[in-house]
């Protein structure tokens, strides 16, 4: 995702809060939406959001990072999720989420490519374990995979 | 409505849908317009059958024939043959992986043959968006004889009376725990749905959110006139959007019937509902995390008591049921709780909806009544094994669970003989594993599950869970010392009595369970610094054999270029270079390299 703090996306955030004051318990909506806005959670993002709604910095800080959904750095225009679950696990995940790294050129400890094109998660299980090993690009579930499988996937989503 | 002579059915579920389901309804669409029958056979869209690995399932009415794996290409041949000229498309039956035999019906297939369906009756029969199918299919039947014939003590009464205990793995029995919140004082209550359905191999609840999305608003409706609530809340997990997307259509249709919000069926009675979509954290699927979490806090637990019939969201009583027990609310107030008590065990009533994964034949969603033995799930209706290998063991209840081996498969399943074999039910999530499947690899793939899920509050938890973690991870590469098993064994238990929510007490299951059974797995990782199943990479080699004919796949495929030879000569791998991948193992015609 490029960043995106242009004035249309804070307009968008005034809106969201809007609706949001004065609810209760909204930190967890609130930023998640905030998120869709933005790709991601940017330090001034998160400030605004404290002051707004009235929680403090502290508190939204640490919500954002007790929850895998949320992240303080830019993320990839694709977002693959890998599945790491039981059900994927014994079927050979861990060889797809490899061929991934691989395809992707990803370093250890990295997750998002240079060029901002993926961002590479594992998730504990998608809940489709049916079609084990299996992973989700953005919205869109793919099942049965093999490390085969994935290259083609992954240029086709590249070239979207 | 309008007459029609067929119905076409097509899942689209998530499993079918990244199948291609879509692709194959439009396609559908397309044929039958094309044909000019499009105004006297409908088309469906439904949930989930449960039968995700034959996906996409395309069922066709009156028959009931069942096709599986249907591509867009299949179906101009349906159309073709089966709707204009009413014959099978016998290439697209599902054929029994046990005897090979290609079986027309849905109902006459042996992974449905066993099964008892109440719960997911629904699901992959009516168009999960549509409120009117599920009123023709009885629904809001119970919820209008509850608040219509029934005083709130009544429906908790009645509820005591069906034995049905929690399907989110702790198996409280749901009519005490009904019982507690309507007695607590206060005029302001609310109703939880556990929708944070975590455990890695479960997708039952996935299922209903996406295929009866109103039998689960039905169970809640139910449950707030018991309890004396006029406010709830589905907590689901961000990871399922088709479900949230179901949900909130449903509970936008149920207003406008007056069968939620104000003045429910003219009565007095009211009851909204609100969805929260979860962020990311396994142990918020804890009742006390899950509050936190919907009051925009870090999904942390507390301390019980109080409990959250007394003290629960905001503060107020609150009764928080799984998706699955909710589901089968409706069913026992159309038909009493005394039918309902009629099916199970004596101690556990009703049926139980098991995900079958792992290495089975056919996955899915497998619903039993409590008391049928595992081998019954995994063999008659899972179709036994990928490969015809050998059976090892099946995990039970996710991270917090444990292993069933081959000796306890003739056990009847309930909660408690669950518990005394040392596993639970858990969600019912069974993830299959065979000869190929190391033992002290799955208690380590847990370990590091429920060690990234630690919320990090309490220490037992925190500490423990990573202490162990550290000692699996040195047993498998094959560092494991003497001693080694009783430290795992001790610290477990301490972690067990120590643990501040159920997610700590019952982290160190996995480990005690496969101990119990595999103790011999650990033993030669540890003694003999061997992996049997030949799973763990530093403990295995391969090595190519004088079956060898030189044909060089072997040497293409490696990645690391660790294979050498001459073609038509015997190749060699270079065990410094090798990084035991397997690629070689398999891609070889010959079977000429070996593990060991």
């Amino acid at each position: 995702m490029v960043e995106n703090t242009s004035e249309k996306s804070w307009e968008q955030l005034d809106q969201l809060l809007n609706k949001y004051r004065g609810t209760k318990g909204s930190v967890i909506p609130v930023l998640q939406q905030a998120q869709e806005i933005f790709g991601y959670l940017p330090k001034d993002v998160l400030i605004k959001i404290s002051k707004e709604i009235n929680v403090p910095i502290s508190q939204v800080y640490g919500v954002v990072t007790f929850y895998a959904q949320f992240h303080l750095e830019p993320r990839g225009k694709n977002i693959i999720r890998s599945c790491q679950g039981t059900a994927c696990h014994v079927r050979g995940a861990k060889a797809v989420l490899n061929a991934i790294r691989e395809k992707l050129g990803l370093k250890e400890g990295q997750a998002t490519t240079p060029d901002l094109q993926f961002t590479l998660e594992t998730v504990a299980c998608i809940g489709a374990c049916g079609l084990a090993p299996c992973l989700m690009v953005n919205d869109d579930t793919h099942g049965r995979l093999t490390p085969e499988a994935v290259r083609p996937m992954i240029d086709k989503y590249r070239n979207q | 409505m309008a007459l029609v002579r067929a119905h076409i059915l097509i899942c689209t579920g998530t499993g079918c849908t990244a199948s291609g389901a879509k692709d194959v309804l439009a396609k559908f669409d397309e044929e039958l317009k094309a044909k000019k029958l499009r105004d006297e056979v409908s088309l469906v869209e439904t949930g989930c059958h449960g039968f995700c690995e034959g996906g996409p399932l395309v069922i066709i009415y009156p028959e009931g024939t069942f096709y599986t794996r249907v591509k867009p290409a299949d179906v101009a041949e349906i159309v073709e043959e089966h709707i204009l000229k009413g014959r099978t498309v016998s290439r697209l039956l599902f054929k029994e992986p046990l005897t090979a035999e290609k079986v027309p019906n849905y109902d006459e297939i042996a992974f449905y043959k066993k099964q008892h369906r109440l719960v997911l009756k629904n699901c992959g029969h009516i168009n999960p968006d549509s409120i009117e199918e599920y009123i023709g299919a009885d629904g809001y039947e119970g919820l209008a004889k509850a608040i219509l014939t029934m005083t709130p003590e009544q429906v908790v009464e009645e509820m005591k009376k069906t034995g049905l205990r929690g399907r989110g793995g702790g198996g409280f029995p749901t009519g005490m725990k009904w019982m507690f919140c309507a007695k607590s004082p206060g005029p302001k209550k609310y109703v939880i749905c556990n929708a944070d359905e975590g455990d890695p191999g479960a997708f039952m609840d996935r299922s209903l959110l996406e295929g009866d999305p109103h039998a689960i608003l039905e169970g809640m409706a139910i449950c707030a006139y018991a309890i004396g609530s006029d406010e709830g809340y589905i907590y689901c997990r961000a990871e399922y959007p088709l479900a949230i997307k179901r949900l909130k259509k449903a509970i936008a249709q149920a207003e406008e019937a007056g069968l939620l919000g104000q003045n429910i069926l003219g009565t007095n009675f009211s009851f909204t509902l609100h969805i929260k979509e979860g962020a990311g954290a396994f142990v918020c699927g804890e009742e006390t995390a899950l509050m936190a979490s919907i009051e925009g806090r870090r999904g942390m637990p507390r301390p019980r008591p109080p409990f959250p019939a007394v003290k629960g969201l905001w503060d107020k009583p609150s009764n928080i049921n799984n998706v699955e027990t909710f589901a089968n609310v409706p069913y026992i107030f159309r038909v009493g709780a005394e039918e309902y008590a009629k099916l199970g065990t004596e101690k556990s009533k009703g049926t139980k909806v098991f995900a079958l994964t792992g290495k089975i034949n056919n996955t899915g969603l497998a619903e039993v009544p409590m008391g049928i033995t595992m081998r019954e799930i995994i063999f008659d209706i899972g179709g036994g094994i990928i490969g015809g290998k050998k059976f090892k063991a099946v995990q039970i209840g996710g991270p917090s669970g444990g292993c069933i081996p081959e000796q306890l498969l003739d056990t009847p399943i309930d909660y408690d003989s669950l518990i005394a074999a040392g596993a639970m039910m858990g969600s019912g999530g069974l993830v299959v594993m065979d000869e190929d499947t190391c033992m002290v690899d799955v208690a380590k793939f847990f370990l590091n599950f429920t060690q990234s899920e630690s919320c990090g509050k309490c220490t037992p938890c925190r500490e423990g869970t990573k202490r162990m973690l550290e000692m699996l991870t040195a047993i498998t590469e094959g560092k494991g010392q003497d001693g080694d098993i009783e430290k795992l064994e001790k610290l477990a238990k301490s972690i067990k009595a120590g643990a501040l929510c159920a997610l700590g007490q019952t982290a160190p299951n996995p480990i005690l369970s496969t101990l119990r059974y595999f103790r011999n797995e650990y033993e030669a990782h540890i003694y003999d610094k061997k992996c049997p199943a030949g799973v763990c990479t530093a403990l295995i080699g391969y090595k190519i054999t004088d079956k060898c004919v030189g044909c060089g796949l072997c040497k293409k495929v490696c990645p690391v270029e660790a294979i050498s030879g001459e073609p038509k000569g015997k190749h060699t791998i270079d065990p410094d270079k090798c990084i035991k991948c397997g690629a070689c193992m398999e891609k070889c015609p010959f079977k000429a390299i070996i593990r060991g």
